[in-house]
């Protein structure tokens, strides 16, 4: 029988909870023993081409091509894990949930105290996914299936939650596995 | 100014000798002199007391009737309880707004007056009401609210609003309202006629032990819905270690619904003071606070003359009924318009003038209470029920009402029901009777103890009223066939929101998500797993706050999600096939990027 697959994404999160997945060290072996890694970073497959059993999520929405990955992660997933603070919550981009959008792009390039745009240009390229008026956690956009909390989640909280999923057991997370810090 | 304003501090904290503990009425006196008390004020009056800026600035900012900015002259209070907004209170605050040419919150230029809104304030059978600087107003419709303007600007008086008297000691002159009582049904216990000292005089003639002994024959439980056992409390105070205790009142009625004790203290306050005066020889208490919620400030100069009236009749004071060793007074505290405070901690704590937030317990306050030393804090209903069973005794009282629960009850009545008002009845009555008695009988839904009660659908109109089943406080509000019960659980949630004093975390930010998830539903954007996320929320805030608001706010939420579930089912959104959720739209989420960017999404 194939082994069942894993897919990965970063959205906007700053690819800490996927060095969370890497910090399980050496049962990363006895990872890849279990399953295949699809589409994710770590391999860098672009799109997926077969049904995969887990979806793991990192980081919230905040643009639309975030949105596109997420929609496309919930149509070709089993199950969605929405991995990580910025993924459950927003985190920290939705600091800028309080600002309205226009303000929050002026700051950003022509008013903080750092800036230095003498064209007085906000990037603007036709290429550059559009930004959401707010950073949105994954469960406003898509069904999830699971929210694995911390920042990042810890690794073995990590790896318990996938050899739960793998084995069909329940979920039973230790005190101190499940944190928000 | 500057020298009036020290003169001004001066006076009003050595009136109350400079004591920090009267914090309470400096402020309010500070304010009544001079509109406001502004920091300069709070400075001043923390170097005459030898307190800190900052305690004098926490009481002033946390009651809502004490402001740090100016107001206008008078102030229009026009109540929010949910009560009034069945009688589209709404309109008339809209039409306060167009007579005043300004918007809740505000002050109209020439700074003659205020408008606000505020929680709850005991008049829920006669609304929509408003306070109007001291003076209670009920009945008010859009179209009386030109000439109450008109009045209060022509005469600069609010006391002038008062045409029409109500009934009974409302149209004394010492009280002057047109507040009417509405007593549909008295009972035996309340609101039968009482000779003054019959209870004092038979407490005299026996041990303060023997008085405790007859409360507990008596199965007396408190009143203000919680239901401990009124003799076993005494008895804790009375065996606590000390001389010096206090007994204390609680007359800050605020839950919405409830205006039962404004009855008694218009109507029977000497069957309240006579039952302070026993409680306080039974607990070994010689002072007592009747501590009075700042709405019925307007009753407060009659209670004074009834306090008075008793000390000249011995009933108070030294060697109450001639006897040696049987002293008592009573000293009126005013809280004002917070809801807390009627937590006994909280109402603890607003005497000793700090900001009414609840502490946490043990120590109860039988053992540690005012000034850390032995209390017993009452219900107004249950100090008088304790005057009448020493009065008439212990079996008298026992044999009415049911087995768990002796002696009558008062409920208060409102909401959609055709006879509003006070009813003294026997404990044990089945839902269904009361309402035949009320006239609401094709209610879909009673609030029972009001919003920190429970909401019951009409599968439950059987059960019965007392504690060994439905408990209330007295709060009863009639919800007809006609209410959206989810408008009347967000009206509530709001109330808990505004009140939950901003101590533990639970409680207030717990509230205002469960407040929050309900608006999402109420504007038919909730989702299936949004109900499961309430229920969880509601039990993570009742079992984790601080003290009972917190751990009952939620249950206007949780009593309706399990009593109307199919309410909540009605308005949500069916989950797509696709796993997207029907809430999200991309198209919006962009439009403001497409905007300040000028061009379409990449993507469609």
């Amino acid at each position: 029988m194939a082994k069942p697959k894993v897919a990965t994404a970063s959205l906007a999160g700053c690819f800490g909870c996927h060095m969370s997945i890497l910090d399980i060290d050496d049962r990363i072996l006895k990872l890849a023993e279990l399953v295949e890694f699809h589409k994710s970073p770590i391999n860098d497959i672009k799109k997926f081409s077969e049904r995969c059993l887990v979806g793991i999520i990192e980081g919230g929405c905040c643009n639309e091509e975030n949105v596109h990955v997420l929609q496309d992660f919930r149509k070709n997933c089993d199950l969605l894990i929405s991995l990580g603070d910025c993924a459950t919550m927003g985190g920290l981009p939705a600091m800028r949930n309080h600002v309205p959008l226009e303000e929050c792009l002026a700051e950003a390039y022509l008013h903080g105290p750092t800036v230095h745009n003498p064209a007085k240009q906000i990037p603007n390229d036709p290429e550059i996914p559009l930004i959401l008026d707010k950073v949105y956690p994954l469960h406003e956009v898509v069904k999830i299936d699971l929210h694995l909390p911390g920042c990042p989640p810890p690794a073995d909280a990590i790896w318990e939650v996938l050899v739960a999923l793998l084995n069909n057991k329940p979920i039973d997370l230790k005190y101190g596995l499940l944190r928000y810090d | 100014m500057a020298e009036n304003l020290e003169k001004v501090i001066q006076e009003v904290t050595a009136r109350y000798g400079k004591d920090r503990t009267r914090m309470m009425d400096i402020v309010r006196e500070v304010q009544a002199r001079l509109g406001h008390v502004s920091g300069a004020a709070m400075d001043l009056i923390a170097r005459e007391v030898k307190s800190h800026r900052v305690e004098v600035e926490g009481v002033v900012t946390f009651y809502a009737f004490y402001t740090d900015r100016p107001k206008g002259r008078h102030v229009i209070r026009v109540t929010d309880c949910v009560t009034a907004r069945m009688r589209h209170v709404d309109e008339v605050v809209a039409a306060f707004e167009k007579e005043l040419g300004i918007r809740v919150g505000e002050t109209t230029p020439d700074g003659q007056i205020t408008l606000e809104r505020t929680s709850c304030i005991g008049l829920c059978d006669q609304g929509p009401a408003a306070l109007i600087d001291d003076v209670p107003v009920t009945y008010i419709s859009s179209d009386k609210v030109k000439s109450l303007v008109r009045v209060l600007r022509e005469t600069g008086d609010a006391k002038k609003l008062v045409k029409t008297l109500g009934e009974g000691n409302n149209a004394l002159d010492l009280v002057h309202s047109m507040v009417i009582n509405n007593i549909r049904k008295r009972g035996d216990v309340i609101f039968a006629p009482f000779e003054s000292g019959s209870a004092i005089r038979n407490a005299a003639a026996v041990s303060p032990a023997e008085v405790i002994r007859s409360v507990k024959t008596a199965r007396l439980r408190g009143r203000g819905g919680a239901g401990f056992p009124a003799g076993m409390k005494g008895e804790f105070a009375r065996n606590a270690a000390g001389d010096r205790k206090f007994l204390l009142c609680n007359a800050d009625e605020g839950e919405p619904g409830t205006f039962k004790d404004r009855v008694i203290l218009t109507e029977a306050p000497d069957l309240l003071f006579e039952g302070m005066a026993v409680a306080g020889y039974a607990i070994g208490a010689t002072e007592g606070i009747l501590y009075l919620r700042g709405e019925y400030a307007y009753l407060r100069p009659y209670l004074e003359h009834v306090l008075e009236q008793r000390r000249a009749k011995k009933l108070l004071g030294k060697g109450i009924a001639g006897k040696a060793g049987f002293d008592f007074d009573v000293r009126i505290q005013l809280g004002a318009g917070a809801y807390i405070c009627g937590e006994e901690s909280g109402l603890i704590r607003s005497c000793e003038g700090l900001r009414g937030s609840p502490r946490d317990r043990p120590p109860f306050p039988v053992e540690r209470g005012y000034l850390d030393l032995p209390t017993v804090v009452n219900n107004v209903e249950t100090l008088c029920c304790a005057a009448r069973v020493l009065e008439k005794g212990a079996a008298w009282f026992a044999q009415i009402g049911s087995e768990q629960s002796s002696g009558t009850k008062l409920f208060s009545v409102s909401g959609d029901c055709r006879r509003p008002g006070v009813y003294e009845l026997p404990f044990g009555l089945t839902v269904a009777e009361f309402l035949k008695e009320v006239g609401g009988d094709d209610a879909q839904a009673v609030q029972v103890g009001g919003p920190s009660g429970t909401c019951i659908d009409r599968g439950q109109f059987g059960r019965k009223l007392g504690f060994e089943d439905l408990p209330t406080g007295g709060s009863m509000i009639v919800i007809g066939p006609q209410r959206d019960i989810l408008d009347v659980a967000a009206a509530f949630m709001e109330f808990f929101v505004e009140e939950s004093c901003g101590w533990c975390a639970p409680c207030r930010i717990g509230n205002v998500l469960i407040r929050e998830r309900l608006e999402r539903i109420r504007a038919g954007k909730g989702l299936p797993e949004d109900l499961t996320y309430l229920e969880e929320l509601c039990t993570t805030v009742k079992k984790t706050s601080r003290c009972g608001l917190g751990q009952t706010s939620p249950n206007p939420v949780a009593t309706t999600l399990q009593n109307f579930r199919k309410a909540y089912e009605a308005k949500l959104l069916p989950a797509r096939q696709d796993g997207r959720q029907p809430t999200f739209d991309l198209r919006a989420a962009l439009s403001e990027a497409v905007r300040v960017q000028g061009r379409e999404p990449v993507a469609h």
